[in-house]
């Protein structure tokens, strides 16, 4: 309550946005109206995915998508994680979660520690030619993860880390780098540069401003920089099925797996179990981190 | 506690390859059969090869063979190869092969004497190379069947056909019955495939050798070929409403009787035989659509890339023996439903519609397969077509220039 | 103030820069040059020297599926980007009208991007289901006639797309917004309303204006999901009903992997390349490399 109650006085002595008003005025209606409509947008796919995973298959070819479970029954998330058939190995998802946090947790530390570093110097410690790399970076950006599968093949394999997991983490910290790099390059310009100049006035260097200054003050990036890597990591596809080998493969390999691997009749309640638990861990992530990630993208992108 | 448990977990996981590597060697076997009847039939060999004291590390792909290969090829060429690997009989792995990168089988084929046991020769052809051997051809797949569901002729109240015209002929019976004449799955590869069946069944198998074989773009541009486009904007008609992707789930229409018929490979037999239907009572097989008795003899093959390990080199020996053994061969086919790639072995236990297709292969009525004849690159390209005509609404004699094109640049 | 030397510096910010530069050298720009090079080749399965001229873009621009993939990139990528800066700012105008349960609103409309693009293409293939998803309710509420089937009809299954798509991505542009709103000066809306400028004046004409960087930012988030846009076509349609909702970024891994074709998957990737380099490379140099150094 006192929360709302400051919230107000804090609206009359100077709102960003126009003043509030009466709880039912037209304005109001059209506000929440407007955003309850597309909330429902946004939550139908979501609930769909829910209910259908708590049914049993008999009730899924009678009934519609939409209506709620007449017996709630949690087989098809058993299944889904410890049963699921691929081929001949019918441990399901489990297997794909240690998988994914074994390539999840390396290949996050290292990128946003490269890209971290990288930033800095881009925004404090320019020199000749580090526009150039960062411009090609940028458009490296773009260039479809396609392109690139087929050298970088031949890149992992002159250098023998083909189908091992440190050439994974390798490619996820390369294609990490160019939206971590612009991230953080843009949130250190955007530290008062006073602080910079002081430090460098006391002699303190490179890897001392770096570690004592930066840092402690980058918090909230780093959340958003993590928060961006874990999901992108844990979801990528393409990476984790062209560069592993099936006793490694990530969770969304196994997840596509098990849902094209139509034994019989297609059982979408195990599939959209399974699809449920493999999007568990970047969604817990954003449930928890949910205002973190908006201060962070405040701080990272507002100056450009 | 949470991350205990993880550090746990972390150190278990990775103990675990250490652990049962011991006494046994691992060969890690990669393949796309994950549908019902195909993970019962490679269990087969997994059984049989872990019988010899070798380790069978299945390495199953889902998504069909296209994606499959995307992993197979990567892996192969950058370095981290598999211990065998399957492939379709034919030109999928010939550069994989001229590279050097496969393993030369010439040794144990003539020591087991795979010349003679191998039936129909070109099985054989198709994995040699400047006369070494290089795979194992482990059976025969033939896509000229159509499956017909008894019960939804008998709700349409027309008699089951016996070929391709009088099929054609009960779909608008069929639709006002409510059914989907013809079910077929929206994956490229399930239209070609069709429309290849069409070729072979209503044009003959010597149409169908000159066009693919010998790239005859003219005689594809002339009125043979015609009467088979139109006899594909027929078959477009009838499939209209499939609404599945997947080749089993247009099974499974026809197994549960909401289509009258499917054209698909001799594996759709699996999926009838894991839902417990009996050919005949249930649903009945054309082979050739009921025109022309012919068989195509494609089908699937294992490769073994060079290995340095010596234990595993040896274990991939082992494996190509065991797989052309003749009780393997009929463990694994009957599941399969496909035909064994020996003449000599026993399969008493067939079903009818096995036994019309061995009939068929012992007469030697038999044409190769487009996989054969052609490379991935024109077979990619004839997909792009047969799935955009049967999608559309293009017009046939568009369709078919377009056909004959693609034939006069194939090679 | 004490300037170190011009070596010193440059050694540590160089010794610290080296994976960047390494990864722009040797992946991006050598990958390209050499994804280049090959696609003058004739290369199937394996890259091989053989050069061919022009061959394989002349291929390339008479095959109707690349023609397909192109115009659909088109349609998708104008439409995904109008409506997801539309969509994004217009809900971040509205959730910073000091409302109640914000946050609950942002995370609704965030919770999509954690999911993957398989996850997403799974989802709405289903809810899109002509039979059992949206079509068969609506159809079961009595209106018989009622046809929304889009990943079953050609002319309108890139719009099916669309709509997972937006689904999955509006939301991060929606908080790129609410940052940038948040971040303008309060004495801004002071003004304005001293001034007596309407509200929707004030957004378009001072606020949109002043938010000039955030827009950049979401823009090149968008536009780079764009065009790698694949995972999404594979799970959602497969490329299908035909091939009415294939994309470029599939032919070429199709051409290069499933046809055996390298020297054609190359081709296209270049096309695809040259393409974003003609959009990229000035505003990028705008952006990025015409301003002065500081530090």
């Amino acid at each position: 309550m006192a929360d709302i109650a400051l919230h107000q006085t804090e609206a009359i002595a100077g709102p960003r946005g126009p003043k509030p008003r009466a709880a039912f005025s037209r304005r109001n209606i059209f506000i929440y109206g407007t955003l309850i409509v597309v909330s429902v947008y946004y939550l139908l796919p979501l609930y769909v995915m829910v209910v259908t995973s708590l049914k049993g298959m008999p009730e899924i070819r009678l009934g519609n998508v939409f209506s709620p479970p007449v017996e709630i029954t949690f087989e098809p998330w058993v299944k889904a994680w410890a049963q699921a058939c691929t081929g001949l190995n019918c441990d399901g998802l489990s297997r794909g979660f240690w998988n994914s946090v074994r390539i999840t947790i390396p290949s996050v530390i290292l990128s946003i520690a490269i890209a971290s570093v990288n930033g800095y110097a881009l925004a404090n410690w320019r020199f000749k030619g580090a526009d150039v790399f960062f411009t090609i970076l940028i458009v490296g950006a773009f260039i479809p993860y396609q392109v690139m599968i087929y050298p970088i093949v031949i890149i992992l394999r002159e250098i023998g880390l083909y189908g091992s997991l440190a050439g994974l983490v390798i490619v996820h910290t390369i294609f990490g780098m160019p939206i971590l790099t612009l991230l953080f390059r843009n949130y250190f310009a955007a530290l008062p540069e006073e602080l910079f100049k002081a430090a460098r006035v006391d002699g303190a260097g490179f890897w001392a401003i770096y570690l004592r200054i930066m840092l402690p003050m980058s918090l909230p990036i780093f959340v958003v920089a993590m928060i961006l890597q874990v999901t992108g990591i844990w979801n990528d596809f393409l990476f984790g099925v062209v560069y592993t080998r099936p006793d490694t493969y990530p969770m969304t390999v196994q997840l596509n797996n098990i849902v094209n691997s139509v034994q019989g009749v297609k059982e979408y309640n195990v599939n959209m179990a399974a699809t449920l638990i493999t999007g568990l861990v970047p969604l817990v992530i954003y449930f928890v981190s949910g205002k973190l990630f908006v201060r962070g993208i405040a701080a990272g992108a507002v100056k450009g | 506690m949470r991350y205990k448990l993880l550090a746990t977990a972390l150190a278990l996981s990775a103990a675990l390859p250490f652990t049962v590597s011991a006494g046994a060697t691992d060969l890690e076997v990669t393949h796309w059969w994950t549908s019902g009847g195909e993970a019962a039939a490679v269990a087969e060999f997994a059984k049989a090869f872990d019988a010899t004291g070798n380790k069978w590390v299945d390495g199953a792909i889902a998504g069909g063979g296209p994606t499959a290969r995307t992993v197979f090829i990567s892996r192969i060429t950058g370095g981290d190869p598999m211990g065998a690997t399957q492939f379709n009989h034919g030109r999928q792995a010939e550069e994989l092969v001229e590279a050097g990168l496969m393993r030369d089988l010439t040794d144990i084929a003539e020591s087991e004497g795979w010349k003679n046991i191998i039936n129909p020769p070109s099985l054989l052809e198709g994995c040699t190379l400047d006369g070494k051997i290089y795979c194992v051809p482990i059976n025969i797949h033939s896509w000229q069947w159509l499956w017909l569901s008894n019960k939804a002729f008998e709700d349409a109240g027309v008699p089951v056909p016996k070929n391709w015209e009088e099929f054609v002929a009960a779909g608008p019976k069929l639709r006002e019955a409510g059914k989907i004449p013809l079910a077929l799955g929206g994956q490229p590869w399930q239209a070609a495939g069709a429309f290849q069946v069409l070729m072979v069944s209503l044009a003959g198998p010597e149409v169908f050798n000159k066009v693919h074989g010998d790239k005859d773009a003219e005689l594809a541009a002339g009125p043979e070929v015609k009467m088979v486009f139109d006899a594909a904007a027929d078959a477009r008609e009838m499939a209209r409403g499939s609404n599945v992707q997947d080749w089993n789930q247009a099974t499974n229409l026809v197994i549960t009787g909401q289509a009258g018929g499917q054209i698909m490979g001799d594996w759709a037999q699996g999926e009838f035989q894991v839902a417990g239907q009996v050919a005949g009572k249930d649903y009945t097989c054309l082979p050739g659509l009921g025109v022309h008795d012919v068989i195509a003899t494609g089908g699937d093959a294992f490769y073994f890339p060079v290995l340095k390990d010596p234990a595993q080199t040896e274990a991939q020996g082992a494996l190509a023996s065991l797989m052309l053994k003749p009780e393997v061969q009929v463990a694994f086919n009957l599941k399969k439903g496909s035909l064994p790639v020996r003449g000599d072995v026993d399969l008493a236990t067939a079903n009818d519609c096995m036994k019309k297709g061995l009939e068929i292969l012992a007469a030697g009525k038999v044409v190769p397969s487009v996989e054969q004849l052609l490379s991935q690159d024109s077979v990619t390209q004839i997909n792009d077509l047969m799935t955009e005509f049967f999608n559309g609404d293009m017009d046939p004699a568009d369709a078919q220039k377009r056909y004959a094109a693609i034939i006069a640049s194939a090679d | 103030m004490a300037r170190p030397s011009q070596l010193f510096r440059n050694l540590n910010a160089k010794v610290a820069s080296i994976p960047m530069i390494l990864t722009a050298l040797v992946v991006f720009v050598g990958g390209t040059i050499w994804t280049i090079v090959y696609s003058f080749t004739n290369s199937r399965l394996l890259p091989r020297l053989n050069f061919v001229g022009l061959d394989q873009y002349e291929r390339l621009w008479s095959t109707p599926r690349w023609i397909i993939s192109i115009e659909n990139l088109l349609i998708y990528g104008s439409l995904s980007l109008i409506f997801s800066m539309v969509i994004g700012f217009l809900l971040a105008a509205l959730l910073d009208q000091k409302i109640r349960f914000e946050d609950t609103f942002r995370t609704i409309f965030l919770y999509p991007f954690a999911l993957s693009f398989i996850v997403t293409g799974l989802v709405w293939q289903w809810l899109l289901n002509p039979d059992f998803g949206l079509q068969g309710i609506v159809r079961s509420w009595g209106w018989e006639s009622f046809a929304f089937d889009p990943l079953y009809n050609q002319d309108i299954v890139i719009y099916g797309i669309l709509i997972a798509g937006l689904w999955q991505g509006t939301g991060l542009v929606m908080c790129l917004m609410l940052a940038g709103l948040r971040g303008i000066d309060e004495d801004v809306w002071k003004a304005a309303r001293v001034d007596g400028i309407p509200m929707w004046k004030t957004y378009v004409f001072i606020v949109i204006p002043m938010m000039r960087p955030v827009f950049v930012t979401a823009l090149v988030i968008v536009a780079s999901g764009i065009v790698r846009v694949y995972d999404l076509v594979v799970a959602q349609t497969g490329g299908g009903p035909g091939i009415a909702s294939e994309v470029p970024a599939k032919y070429v891994i199709n051409m290069m992997f499933e046809a055996q074709n390298l020297g054609q998957g190359f081709a296209a990737s270049t096309m695809m390349l040259v393409t974003i380099a003609i959009i990229l490379v000035p505003w990028a140099y705008l952006e990025f490399g015409g301003r002065n150094r500081r530090g």
